[in-house]
């Protein structure tokens, strides 16, 4: 533009000059001519000669110009062009320039363009190099961990699962029945799996470990982490064994600060010792049967044997009797030998395992937490530790033996208003004595006792097992006990005490460790966690839940039913093909000839599914944490609320429906089936009208529209949800 | 006069052999077959020692062991626990509840005997 401004002022330039030297030749004429010297010119003829000049001169002056402005202005503009276009893309170069001006430009812009080239190539090279040496130690590692024969489950603090492996998910997602329940998944919580209390427990004995070992000398800090073991007990009935150890966070990332170190997750490596607990148990019990069963007759025999050998000077009828004795008890042995023999192949009662654990430690932590439960109520509960044994071990369920502590600390706070209690550790030849102790307060031995046997109840909470239960599962002893001088009242637990265990394994594990390819996502480490609500989170960062139904028909209120759920769950903006949910469920009703036609599912498939009030339980612990999304997802949530009541679930989750954010996205559009979406946004259909079919194209679907979304300023869930409403108002109208 | 002595225990093949050995030694013997029949012998015979089981029906051992601790009238009696468990746990209970001894099945007659000499004489 600026170039051709200069042309143009150029031309007028070069014209004005060219009528400048005709008008200066024309008055010399006219000079000439008044000189009288006139040479046979006419003044037509003047004037004609000088319009010619003027008008070749002008001529000439144009194609001057002409020329410089191709050679030095569009020679130039045109390359700044061409380097434009060759700047986008690598490899390409620019062609030669028309002139030997720009020519050196050229070369030097070209030898520009390779350079830039070679560093990209070389950047590209590292980042393949990188990836590569990445994928491989990722292949190694899925490898190695599809080998374990242990489940290993990997955790962010908030319990999200950031990791698992095949086994894990055999064990930890079968539900009560047998049946997979999709319990473990990525991003979901672990305590859908495990109790909540019970991790934090191992969580807080992890740090407290840690810290422990801080004091150690000459061990390298980094190494310093503890590790924590618990037993449990999953929905399917195995019993586990947990070894829980801490994920190290990288400087920067938030985490719970132990000492200098930060972390931001923990490790699960999960033992399944159904079996080898359950043989334990049984020859334990066969030992205990043959020693306790066999001591009293023993006692008998050998009484009436020492009598009669000590005795001899006594009457016949007399010696009768000790005679019976011998004969009753010997087969009273026998029969029990026999009873102990046919018991070893039946099951006996669970035995659970026991960890080692440091008696002061036991009882801080308990004091603390009979503490902040205590000070929850109208009075408060002061917890005193006295007269602490700090070197003695205890070989206890920590878990249920605090559970029992705090359980008594509160009922004594509630029904006797205990203001003040204390606990006391000490050692009491190879046994420890654990006191609970307070005074003043009143509390007779039979509601002691009864306290003692009554199922353990802590704020709500409330456990199967008593707190002799509890006891006893350690081997101790517990009772109820009044000292009348010091007007002090005690519960005493005696326990084995225990060998302080000689190596704790530690484990130290960083963020990049252990998975296998499609059971991981670290991003989950991030995730600032549930505290926040749901409707302000950004819609990237959020779980979702996938889902579609097929039923009998159209009319829920007028009896029809579900047939099919399936689902599938998005987490980090990936769609999870391998953690599904895809199940029949039997009506009990017929089926309309019209249903049958879309979804081809026919009666004798249904017949011996389950039915719906079991299904949905399952279905509502898959959904579980997730925004649910489906296509037209009011009519299938229509089906699920009118179960409700039947099933005992509630479906309280968000909804968002891919058929009014396509008609956010394109209110033009004529339909929003959800094949015309699918089609529009590049996303192809296979596998429809099955309700996992379904719930994968939505789910597609609904990935594609994220970013389109996001692009209209849509991206937080309540966003969505407003928008939502807006244009299913909008729809209403209609 | 001699001294009275209740066995509570519900083991009777143990009993004769006890009841034999201590009336041959001078005792004066009484027995009871359960823990609420054994406490109330103990309040209405005052006998100077009880052998008292652990696993009694009606009322166990420990109990019963508690219950005559708190009658301040019965602080003279001496007991002695029988036990046929012999967990560690459960000796330091009895003891703890009051008991004066604690012997564990199958013990000798002769100890026993020892014992319960040992008890009537402090």
């Amino acid at each position: 533009m600026k170039a051709t401004r200069q042309l143009y002022r150029a031309a007028l330039l070069a014209g004005l000059f060219v009528l400048a030297v005709v008008l200066a030749a024309a008055t010399l004429m006219w000079v000439t001519e008044a000189d009288g010297s006139g040479g046979g010119w006419s003044a037509a003829g003047r004037i004609f000669v000088l319009l010619l000049l003027t008008l070749a001169g002008a001529g000439g002056a144009y194609l001057v110009i002409a020329g410089c402005y191709t050679r030095y202005v569009n020679g130039p503009l045109r390359m700044a062009e061409d380097l434009a276009a060759v700047t986008t893309h690598s490899g390409l170069r620019l062609p030669e320039p028309a002139t030997p001006e720009l020519r050196a430009l050229g070369q030097a812009a070209n030898q520009l363009l390779a350079a830039r080239d070679a560093l990209e190539r070389d950047v590209a090279e590292r980042v393949r190099e990188a990836r590569a040496s990445l994928e491989e130690e990722r292949s190694r590692l899925a490898a190695l961990m599809a080998d374990l024969s242990q489940s290993v489950v990997v955790c962010n603090l908030d319990g999200r699962v950031l990791l698992y492996n095949q086994r894990a998910k055999q064990e930890l997602s079968a539900g009560p029945d047998g049946s997979n329940g999709e319990l473990l998944g990525l991003g979901r919580s672990i305590y859908t799996v495990f109790d909540r209390a019970l991790i934090e427990h191992a969580l807080e004995r992890l740090q407290s470990a840690s810290r422990d070992a801080d004091g150690e000398a000459g061990v390298d800090r980094k190494k310093l982490l503890g590790s924590a073991q618990f037993v449990t007990a999953t929905r399917a009935g195995r019993l586990l064994r947990a070894h829980m150890s801490p994920v190290l966070g990288s400087d920067g990332q938030p985490g719970a600060q132990v000492g200098d170190l930060s972390v931001t997750g923990f490790v699960l490596v999960l033992d399944d010792v159904t079996s080898t607990n359950e043989r334990h148990a049984r020859r334990d019990a066969l030992i205990q049967s043959l020693i306790e069963g066999g001591r009293g007759p023993l006692g008998s025999l050998r009484a009436a044997a020492e009598m009669l050998s000590d005795f001899s000077d006594m009457p016949a009828q007399q010696r009768d009797r000790f005679l019976g004795v011998i004969r009753d008890e010997a087969s009273v042995l026998s029969t029990q030998f026999e009873t102990a023999a046919a018991a070893f192949s039946n099951d006996l009662r669970e035995r659970w395992l026991l960890e080692e654990i440091l008696g002061a430690e036991l009882v801080e932590v308990a004091a603390r937490r009979i503490a902040e439960r205590g000070n929850a109520g109208q009075h408060k509960l002061a917890v005193k530790s006295e007269q602490i044994d700090e070197g003695l071990w205890l070989r206890v369920d920590s878990f249920g033996l605090l559970q029992a502590l705090s359980y008594l600390a509160l009922r004594l706070q509630d029904e006797y208003e205990v203001r003040e209690v204390r606990l006391s550790l000490q050692r009491s030849g190879h046994l420890a004595q654990l006191d609970l102790y307070w005074t003043g307060t009143f509390l007779n031995n039979e509601a002691a006792m009864i306290w003692l046997q009554d199922p353990m109840n802590i704020g709500g909470e409330s456990s199967p097992l008593s707190v002799v239960d509890v006891i006893e599962r350690c081997n101790g002893e517990i009772w109820f006990q009044r000292e009348r001088v010091s007007h002090r009242a005690f519960f005493r637990t005696m326990l084995p005490a225990a060998e302080a265990p000689k190596d704790l394994p530690r484990a130290i594990v960083s963020a990049a460790e252990g998975e296998r390819p499609e059971f991981y996502d670290f991003d989950i480490f991030h995730w600032s966690g549930g505290s926040h609500e749901l409707d302000d989170r950004p819609l990237a960062e959020l779980s979702y839940t996938v889902f579609d139904t097929e039923t009998t028909g159209l009319e829920p209120s007028a009896g029809d039913e579900i047939i099919q759920i399936g689902a599938t769950r998005i987490v980090n903006r990936r769609l999870l093909r391998h953690e599904c949910f895809d199940q029949l469920v039997d009506p009990k009703r017929p089926l309309s000839q019209q249903s049958v036609k879309v979804h081809g599912i026919t009666r004798e498939v249904l017949t011996g599914q389950p039915v719906i009030a079991t299904v949905l339980p399952t279905f509502h612990a898959f959904c579980a944490d997730t925004v649910l999304v489906g296509h037209n997802a009011a009519f299938d949530m229509r089906f699920l609320q009118m179960k409700e009541r039947q099933s005992g679930v509630c479906f309280a989750q968000p909804v968002l429906d891919t058929l009014l954010l396509s008609a956010v996205l394109q209110p033009n559009q004529n339909t929003h089936r959800l094949e015309a979406i699918a089609e529009r946004l590049g996303v192809s259909v296979f596998g429809r009208h099955t309700a996992l079919g379904d719930a994968m194209v939505t789910g597609e679907v609904f990935l594609k529209m994220l970013p389109l979304l996001a692009e209209m300023g849509i991206t937080t869930l309540r966003q969505a949800r407003e928008a939502s409403q807006r244009t299913y108002h909008a729809r209403l109208k209609y | 006069m001699s001294k009275k002595i209740l066995i509570a225990d519900d083991e009777q093949n143990i009993v004769i052999s006890i009841e034999f050995l201590l009336r041959r030694e001078g005792f004066e013997v009484l027995v009871a077959g359960d823990g609420e029949e054994a406490l109330a012998k103990v309040r209405a015979e005052k006998p100077d020692l009880v052998l008292l089981d652990v696993m009694m029906p009606k009322m166990n051992g420990f109990d019963v062991c508690q219950a005559l601790r708190a009658d301040p009238e019965l602080s003279a009696t001496r007991i002695l626990m029988l036990t046929a468990k012999g967990r560690d746990t459960e000796v330091s209970k009895g003891l703890g509840l009051g008991a004066d001894g604690y012997m564990t099945k199958p013990f000798s007659t002769k100890e026993l005997l020892a014992e319960v000499r040992k008890l009537l004489e402090t």
